[in-house]
């Protein structure tokens, strides 16, 4: 570990340092999300010929991987939970689990997609598909960087360091997963 | 208390805790911070100059990146403006422009400017310079990331400066980039260039928001015991208000970024209106955040100008709250004025007025600004070394620039001057303040802190003159030339009848660039001669009140290796009557001193 500014230990706020920080790379990436998914809104509201495309995409796919991704959150409550508690070990394991979820959240979308993309449904077949790749790709990229990050963390809560990161990660989980409750009733539901 | 609470209570040793701090309000003494960083290890040239964490380190790889993209920038500038001035010649140290080439030059001039220079020296350079010490600080609170920060600003440069040596050159759609021109290479001819130049902006949008995320949160967590909100430099507050601009107003545009890359590479079509996309959907995604980042690039300037005036007219900041204020509201109306540059892309006449007065409405607070600026200096102790003549210049260069922008916010004068270089003249009357004179008003004033000795007062007034007079010649007859109709994107206007005949004003315009680049040889010459033979500056050499005057010039690692200071008071206490010197450090327990 490097020698850590005393900067960083300062809290004029009261808020800890790491938790603000994470709170405003959440405000960042809300607006990264919010063109993105404004765009598609106002493109689907222009063009009602999109309802047709977007039939064909499967809500069980989509469901299930709601599913999981909420499942994947409780267990980054429960690690939280534990990690409140000083119990870094219990608490890697919980954030094992949540990484877990994003494995299988990612495995369920690989088979969709695989299945789109052999039926035509390629990323080039329409303004639909575009937006359903890129805005779905998009966050599945958010899914594998929060999984990265939380098997780090895990590691240093399993030694029992740096146990404040497990709520760190926990918010940034949660709103990996409050984006994808955005995307599933725009992307599927919605026909 | 949660558990990052007693985290960071862990992870920080110091059992004063920060709110305490913060309500104990001005008397709390901070003993327990005096351990500092494990200062005095001696480092390899790698980690101390390449691979360094500290801020101050990591503030001059931005500055000396961005005076090097600066002088990129400027060469464009000088290689089109002569192709404008002497069409089809040869230009000397260039060679004949040729109509792509010409493209290429304007929209990375522009690029550049932006995106390479203004922020990474006034946000970035003095962002992680002041920051810390102004704050009383040992560095920034993240400095890992900081340095990460500065290492994808740089690979975004070189994939810029890359972009012009890739089959068919670099990127000619402009720098505001419109589809379908950018996004299909049969158009713009430059299937490289474009994507290159799309990946570089993204990934300095990444850079400044690592930094940002890592300047706001330092502001808001790590100031000095003491330090209360209306005790910060208000160069601070406008750097960290900047930062929270860019970071609410780029977010679309990122995406837009992915979505302009994935129809240049992958072939979607976002922005194609014959496959269900739409291309002014990128100009709301572009000014969305164009509009914000302009205030972006000018807070920062402001801050820089508003510290100067006060330690040079020897008087408090009039109106401190005031100001800041002020600059909340210019924050958020900035939001609310984007589509004045759709004005002729045809958006519904009613909107159209809408943002008109919008934008007639942000002129309002920038005026306030000016004028709280102007009432500082009124009635004060007036010395007018380099960093003031500089400041006192932003003020009135940017006012030209302002009240130019009132003709062009309104949507019916618009429709006539839209896209002519009375936008060109007038825009630059904004970013040249912004980006050149506030950064040289900000190197002149911190020069002796940054490298521990002072300028030369006689070559930086030899520059002062030198640019600003040539800047005012270069630019003034580009607003006639626009106000004649004179579109900004035209290669050769002798093939126009009508512009044809306006040569002269060309000409001298571009005689005027010439001189204002040469001149800046003298800045060059200045800062290198300075920086070796300078006189030793020692801390506080313009008797300033603001904490980075109270350690060492240059500041050792870990900024105040005794211990960290106090904050006392507000940063702008000039000439307070019943004191024998007329500036009061923020440091400085108020029992040394008579009461106001």
């Amino acid at each position: 570990m490097s020698t850590r500014p005393i900067a960083t230990t300062r809290s004029a706020t009261g808020i800890p340092t790491g938790k603000l920080a994470v709170w405003w790379v959440v405000g960042s990436e809300i607006v990264i999300f919010g063109g993105l998914l404004a765009s598609y809104v106002m493109h689907r509201l222009g063009h009602p010929e999109w309802a047709e495309y977007a039939s064909h995409t499967n809500p069980w796919f989509g469901g299930i991987n709601t599913f999981v991704l909420l499942t994947s959150s409780l267990s980054a409550v429960l690690a939280h939970y534990a990690a409140e508690h000083g119990d870094g070990k219990k608490a890697a394991k919980w954030l094992v689990g949540t990484c877990f979820g994003g494995l299988i959240f990612i495995c369920v979308k690989a088979v969709e997609w695989t299945i789109e993309i052999q039926h035509g449904y390629t990323i080039t077949a329409n303004g639909f598909w575009q937006f359903y790749y890129t805005a779905a790709g998009l966050h599945a990229l958010h899914v594998i960087a929060g999984c990265v990050i939380m098997l780090i963390i895990a590691n240093d809560a399993r030694k029992g360091r740096e146990l404040h990161r497990v709520e760190l990660i926990g918010i940034y989980w949660h709103f990996v997963d409050i984006v994808w409750i955005f995307l599933f009733p725009l992307l599927y539901i919605a026909k | 208390m949660d558990v990052a609470k007693q985290g960071a209570a862990r992870v920080g040793d110091d059992p004063l805790n920060g709110i305490e701090m913060a309500e104990a309000g001005s008397v709390t003494v901070d003993t327990h911070e005096a351990h500092g960083h494990e200062a005095h290890h001696e480092q390899s040239f790698w980690s101390k100059y390449v691979f360094s964490t500290d801020h101050k380190m990591i503030a001059m790889q931005y500055m000396f990146t961005g005076i090097v993209m600066a002088l990129i920038g400027g060469y464009m500038s000088y290689a089109f403006r002569m192709q404008l001035a002497f069409p089809g010649q040869s230009v000397p140290g260039y060679g004949v422009v040729s109509q792509g080439e010409y493209n290429a030059l304007v929209t990375n001039h522009g690029t550049i400017m932006i995106f390479w220079v203004a922020m990474p020296m006034l946000i970035a350079a003095f962002g992680n310079f002041l920051i810390p010490l102004m704050i009383g600080a040992d560095d920034m609170v993240f400095p890992r990331i900081n340095r990460l920060s500065y290492q994808i600003f740089l690979i975004s440069a070189i994939v810029l400066i890359a972009s012009f040596f890739v089959p068919g050159g670099g990127f000619g759609g402009a720098w505001t980039a419109y589809p379908p021109l950018s996004a299909n290479a049969q158009y713009n001819l430059t299937p490289l260039g474009a994507t290159f130049w799309i990946v570089a902006v993204a990934l300095e949008f990444v850079a400044f928001l690592l930094g940002g995320i890592n300047f706001i949160t330092t502001l808001m967590n790590s100031r000095a015991p003491g330090m209360k909100m209306y005790d910060i430099p208000m160069v601070l507050w406008m750097i960290v208000i900047a930062s929270i601009l860019f970071m609410a107003s780029v977010g679309p545009l990122i995406a837009g970024a992915v979505m302009l890359f994935m129809d240049q590479v992958v072939g979607t079509g976002f922005f194609d209106p014959n496959r269900g996309g739409d291309p002014i959907l990128w100009q709301h995604l572009f000014w969305f955040f164009g509009h914000p980042e302009v205030y972006v690039v000018l807070l920062p300037a402001m801050g820089i100008v508003a510290d100067i005036i006060c330690t040079f007219a020897r008087k408090k900041l009039f109106n401190y709250k005031l100001i800041l204020f002020t600059v909340f509201a210019t924050g958020i109306i900035s939001f609310f004025v984007w589509a004045h540059h759709q004005f002729v892309a045809g958006i519904d006449p009613r909107m159209a007025n809408v943002f008109t007065v919008t934008t007639l409405i942000i002129s309002i607070p920038i005026a306030e600004m000016l004028f709280l600026y102007i009432a500082t200096l009124y009635g004060g102790s007036i010395q007018l070394t380099t960093p003031m003549l500089w400041a006192l210049a932003f003020i009135a260069e940017f006012l030209i620039g302002g009240v130019t922008g009132i003709f062009l916010g309104a949507s019916g004068a618009d429709i006539y001057f839209h896209d002519t270089y009375f936008v060109l003249a007038h825009f630059h009357y904004t970013f040249f303040p912004i980006a050149i004179i506030g950064f040289y008003a900000g190197i002149t004033y911190w020069f002796p802190k940054m490298f521990g000795r002072m300028m030369n007062e006689t070559l930086g007034k030899i520059h002062f003159w030198g640019t600003i007079i040539a800047f005012n010649c270069i630019f003034i007859p580009l607003f006639i030339l626009g106000a004649a109709g004179q579109h900004r994107r035209i290669y050769n206007f002798q093939n126009f009848p009508d512009l044809a005949g306006l040569q002269d004003m060309r000409v001298f315009a571009t005689g005027a660039l010439i001189v204002m680049l040469v001149f800046q040889v003298v800045f060059l010459v200045n800062f290198v001669v300075s920086l070796i033979k300078g006189k030793p500056a020692g801390k506080n050499p313009w008797n300033a009140n603001t904490l980075e005057w109270t350690t060492d010039s240059p500041p050792p690692h870990g900024n105040w290796p005794d211990g960290l200071p106090n904050c006392y008071r507000g940063p702008y206490e000039y000439s307070v009557p019943g004191r024998k010197e007329d500036y009061w450090p923020q440091n400085v327990p108020p029992d040394t001193a008579p009461a106001e």
